[in-house]
Order: C-alpha cells, then structure tokens, then sequence
C-alpha cells in the first residue's frame, strides 16, 4: 500500500469531482438549502394557509331549532359566520365544500334543558378539510360557552357553589428545560435527516467513480498505471468518504442554524406562541461534534457498501437501478428513531438504527457511554467489512470487465 | 523485450461455459522492432495484450516484460509499459495537461521531472495550443495526443497499441501511424495489434497471425509470402486461418 499513490488517486478524483455539476448539488446544495426550506419556507406556508383559512367566512346551516329560540339566538351571536337557509341536499354541500359546517338542533332540545335531560347537537362538518374544521371549531366553542353559563345558573338555582362541578384541578407540568423538550420533539427528525443527507450526498460520487469510469472507458486506461489496485479502491474510497462526511457536517450546521433563526423569530401562529416559548432547539457546538463523530462510521460504512454494490454495475444507469433498493434500506430503520423507541443494548446492535437513536440522545444531551460504545464498536466493526468488500470486488477482473 | 510463454487465458461465462480466448501463445518481441499482431474480431488480441499490460491475469503459462514476470511482478511490468488502446479514454473533467500529470505522478515521477517531461513532450506533439483545455472539449486528434502523450510521459520500454486507429479518420491515424514509427527508432520494443492488412505491410517487422486464441504463424513478411507463396498478406491470412474456421463451421 503506497499513501502517496493514494494521496495522487485522492487529489485527482477530488478535482474532478469539484467540477462535476451533479456532485456539487448532491453534496453541496441541498444539504445547505433543505433545512432552511423545510423550517422556515414550510413553517411559513402552514402559517399562511391557517390565516387564509381563518379570514374566510365560512358558510354554516342550522337544521331544525324553531322550538329552541335560546340556542338558536346563541348561534346567530356567531360572528364572521354566513348562515344559510336550511335545507336541499346539506351533507352533498358539506362534501361538496360550499358549507362548511350543519348544526342540527333536535326538537325538543330546549324543552329537554328545562327539564335537566342532557341533550345532544351535533355538528357535523368535512373531517381534514382545514376550513370546515375551523367553522365547525366556532361553533363548537360558541356551544360550549352557553353551557357553562347554564351549568352556573343551575348551580346558583340549586345553591351550590361552582367547585361542586370541579372539586380539585389536575394539570401537568413540564420540569424539562425549553431545550431539552424542543430536542425530545425533533431529536429523531435529526438523526433521520443526518443519516439520509449523508448516504445520499456519497450516492452520486460512488456511482460515478466505479460504474460511470467504466462507462467512459476510463477504467482501462487507469488499469494499465503501475498503481495497485488497493491504493486505486482506496484513494476512490476516500473522496467518496470525503463527500459523505460533507453532506453530513453541512446538513447538521445548516439544520443548527436554521432551528437557531427559526427559534428567534417565533415563526410559529398565535396559537403556537407559548409551545414555542416551551420548546426551544438549540444545537450546541459539542452536539454537533458529537453527532459527527457518531456519523463518521456510518459514513465509511455508506462509502464503503455504496462503492461495492455500484462497481457490479456496466453503467451508471445500471448502477442506480442497484443503488435505489439500498435507500430504503437505510430509510426504514432511520424512520424508525423518529418512533417514541428508547436505546437500548439490543437495538444498539442494528446498523442504522442505532446511530439514528444515539443522534435521538445526542441531540437532547443524553450520553449513555456504554450504548455510544456498543454503537461505534459494531458501526466500525460494519464499516470495515464493507470496506473490505469494496476492495476484494476491485481486484475481480469479472467484475471490472464485466459486459 | 517481450517474451510470452504458453500464454492462456479462460474465461467463465454462464451460458457458453469455458471460453479459451488465447491458447498457449508463445512469442518474442525485440527492442527496436515492431511486432504486429494480426487476427480477425474475436481472435484473442486483445487479450493477449491486456496480458502483457497486466491488466488481465493469465490463467496459465507466463509472460516476460523487460526482464518482469507478468504475474509476479505486474506492477514493475507497468512501470515499463505505455499502453494505448481505443478502450483507454480520457478523463472528461481534466485539461490534457492535468490528464497527462496525473499519469506522471501514478508512475512516480518527481515534480521536475515530470514538468520538464511533459513540456518537451508537449512540444514535440505540438500540444501547447490545448494543454489547459479539458478532454470532454477536445477534437479526436487533440484526443489521441493527449493519450499518446499519457503513454510516453514516464517514457517506457515497452509500448503496447491494441487497434489504436480503429475509428479514426485518415489524418489522425497517419498521426498514429508515424508515433509507432518512432517508438521503433528510439529503441522500443512495440507489439500492435490490428485487423487492418496496409497497416501489417506498412509497420511491422514481424507479424504474428492469430485465431481463436493460437497464434497460428509467424515471421517476416518476406518469410511468410515464401512459406504461403503468396504475395498479398490477405490471401496470406485466409490460406492460415481457412483451416480453423472450416474446423469451427463443422463443429
């Protein structure tokens, strides 16, 4: 083994790579750009769409309630409602969105209040149809409103105090600093990002130094250099390395930043204003160290198994079609720590998933050392045997000749 | 000096099973001369030559590469080798210079000798007009320069051309041609392979005359027109190999 061939193999395969289109927008770009996109670019347009829900005035019918004038005068104090004669065909108009919610009073229902039985309306409305939720939500809260006041009424009529309903309050309360419950939530929505960023920032390079050199006939003429075939696998496997590990440092300062602006600028809505003040996401400098110590094996390991799979194909094509099965290879077990799943000494043994949940810790500043040893030991242990795998299909004439 | 011995080469295939490419070829190429190697598609030149290049390992027999063994010493054999071929491309993101640096480095050339090699070779090629312009921009000519310019830059022994003209226009094949030509006055042992008679005639000093794998003749071109009383190296050619391929059309 020559480092100084290796070295040569390095600097020629990085140069090129850094004038290759494809490789700066995989490995570049959109690490830098996806979270910043996805944090304030869709944070702001979920709060744009559940404004211009909010403005709408929404279309309501009434079925029933001429002997229910109190409940019906209720409802007419709704504001910003338009309320339309009832009848036709109510629940094709509700499908169909030109009403967005039917409140149906039973006969009898005032009748039925007088005499303390409990009644029942019902609203009906369009479920995941985001303007019919918010009508039918008005209605529901102007209801719930008169029934209170009903509810003390009766106990002033009955003499009874107001607790009689409620003797004793129940109410949670979160000890967790802002931080730490910010990163409880997005914690595996990092580990997951990081993973995924990393494995497909090194697809692109992998495919185009094994299948695509032998595409364009490169792969001979390198061949009959006195360079071995060790230093040759090697210097290929380092820049591919090289962009995995790219993809992954930029992702995670691109998503600490990000979290960071978002924090401050309180792009949640009104109704999200006190969570944001719970939950805050702060990234530190020592996380984001820790989380790209924890990648660096897997990084070696996508490298490594990238390379192997993709150095079969004739083709960069070919090498694709071999490529895309093992993304959802990786996609399901990072998915997974996105699952309220805790670490444990098992788990802490599957590749992937384990450095997706150790990300999970990482990020709430959890250090359990002996799973981040399990979990660098096995990752290495994975990346070497993929690595060797790499190389050994290199010095396969079947394999680099293959047509 | 090139010295093959019983040089084989088998491959696996999946459906035709065992396939014996080169069958136990066995031949000598001297400094200063030109071997061409002369075979219809299929005959196995290729082959043989990627041997000698160590790019393909022999499944049996050996060969020789100034003084080297082919399968114990295939780095040292490429340290000595330029080989050139239509299989050998360029690195469409590198200038032709950088193309041709990158080769220097890989046969371990020092800085100063590798910038005062490439100069003159640049020179001498008539390249200084496109060094700095990368291969995916350059004509087929500019092409084959920078390749011949890749194989000459550690100034090898031995150089090995597989079909170098194949798909080429006249002018940039007579540029080819003339290049080989050289390669045998500076003293190289040179082995090329073609199916292209006027080049056989025009080149080479012995020509050895392969077919499914066996190198069925071999000598002068003098020596083979007395043994087949023949003056045409066609019909040379034919009256060799007519006999293997009526045996491969019975079988």
């Amino acid at each position: 083994m020559s480092f100084r061939n290796i070295g040569v193999v390095y600097r020629k395969e990085l140069k090129e790579a850094l004038r290759d289109r494809r490789t700066l927008i995989s490995s570049l770009l959109v690490p830098l750009l996806l979270f910043p996109i996805l944090t304030a670019g869709l944070g702001a347009a979920i709060s744009a769409l559940v404004g211009k829900a909010k403005e709408e005035i929404p279309k309501i019918m009434i079925l029933g309630g001429e002997d229910s004038p109190d409940i019906l005068a209720q409802i007419h104090k709704l504001k910003h409602v338009d309320i339309l004669p009832a009848g036709g065909e109510w629940k094709a108009q509700v499908i169909d969105k030109q009403v967005r919610a039917v409140v149906e009073i039973p006969t009898g229902f005032q009748d039925s209040l007088a005499r303390q039985q409990v009644g029942l309306l019902k609203i009906y409305d369009y479920d995941g149809d985001l303007k019919s939720s918010v009508a039918a939500d008005s209605i529901q809260k102007q209801l719930e409103e008169y029934r209170g006041n009903l509810v003390k009424v009766n106990l002033a009529a009955k003499n009874l105090p107001e607790s009689a309903l409620k003797p004793f309050d129940v109410k949670q309360q979160n000890v967790a600093p802002p931080e730490k419950v910010g990163a409880a939530a997005f914690g595996g929505l990092i580990g997951y990002m990081v993973i995924l960023l990393c494995l497909t920032g090194s697809m692109y390079p992998a495919m185009d130094l094994t299948a695509g050199e032998k595409e364009r006939g490169t792969m001979e003429t390198i061949l009959s250099s006195p360079i071995s075939r060790l230093d040759l696998v090697l210097g290929k496997f380092f820049l591919v390395l090289t962009t995995a590990l790219t993809t992954a440092a930029l992702s995670v300062t691109s998503m600490g930043i990000s979290f960071f602006v978002l924090g401050k600028a309180h792009a949640f809505d009104s109704a999200g204003a006190e969570a944001a003040q719970q939950m805050q996401l702060q990234i530190h400098f020592h996380t984001v160290l820790s989380i790209f110590i924890m990648v660096l094996p897997v990084a070696v390991l996508f490298a490594a198994a990238l390379m192997t799979v993709a150095v079969f194909a004739k083709s960069y094509k070919e090498a694709q079609s071999y490529v895309t099965p093992l993304m959802f290879i990786v996609i399901i077990p990072a998915v997974c720590a996105m699952l309220p799943i805790d670490l444990d000494a098992k788990l802490a043994l599957i590749p992937i998933l384990n450095a997706s949940l150790l990300c999970k810790e990482l990020v709430t500043d959890t250090y359990h050392w002996n799973y981040i040893a399990i979990i660098f030991g096995s990752t290495c242990v994975y990346a070497a045997v993929a690595l060797f795998l790499a190389v050994k299909m290199f010095q396969r004439e079947d394999v680099l000749f293959r047509s | 000096m090139i010295e093959t011995r019983g040089l084989s080469k088998v491959f696996k295939d999946k459906k035709r099973g065992l396939i014996r490419a080169v069958d136990g070829v066995s031949f000598t190429c001297k400094p200063g001369q030109i071997y061409g190697l002369l075979g219809a598609n299929g005959a196995g030149k290729t082959t043989t030559l990627r041997m000698l290049a160590t790019i393909l390992e022999p499944t049996d027999g050996t060969a020789l590469v100034c003084g080297y063994d082919v399968i114990d010493a295939p780095a040292k054999v490429r340290a000595n080798v330029g080989f050139l071929s239509t299989a050998t491309a360029l690195y469409p993101r590198l200038t032709s210079q950088e193309m041709v640096e990158y080769f220097g480095r890989l046969n371990g050339l020092d800085e100063t000798t590798l910038k005062k090699r490439l100069d003159e070779i640049f020179t001498r090629l008539d390249m200084n007009s496109f060094r700095d312009r990368r291969c995916d921009k350059l004509s087929t000519g500019m092409k084959q320069k920078t390749s011949i310019a890749r194989t000459l830059i550690h100034d090898p022994a031995v150089m090995i051309f597989d079909e170098p003209t194949l798909g080429l226009d006249i002018m940039t094949a007579r540029t080819i041609i003339q290049f080989i030509r050289e390669c045998r006055e500076r003293g190289k042992t040179v082995i090329f392979s073609t199916h292209v008679m006027s080049e056989v005639e025009k080149l080479c000093d012995v020509i050895g005359i392969i077919q499914s794998g066996k190198l069925l003749a071999e000598g002068t071109l003098a020596e083979l027109r007395a043994r087949y009383q023949e003056q045409d190296l066609e019909e040379i050619f034919v009256k060799v190999v007519a006999p293997l391929y009526a045996g491969e059309e019975a079988v």
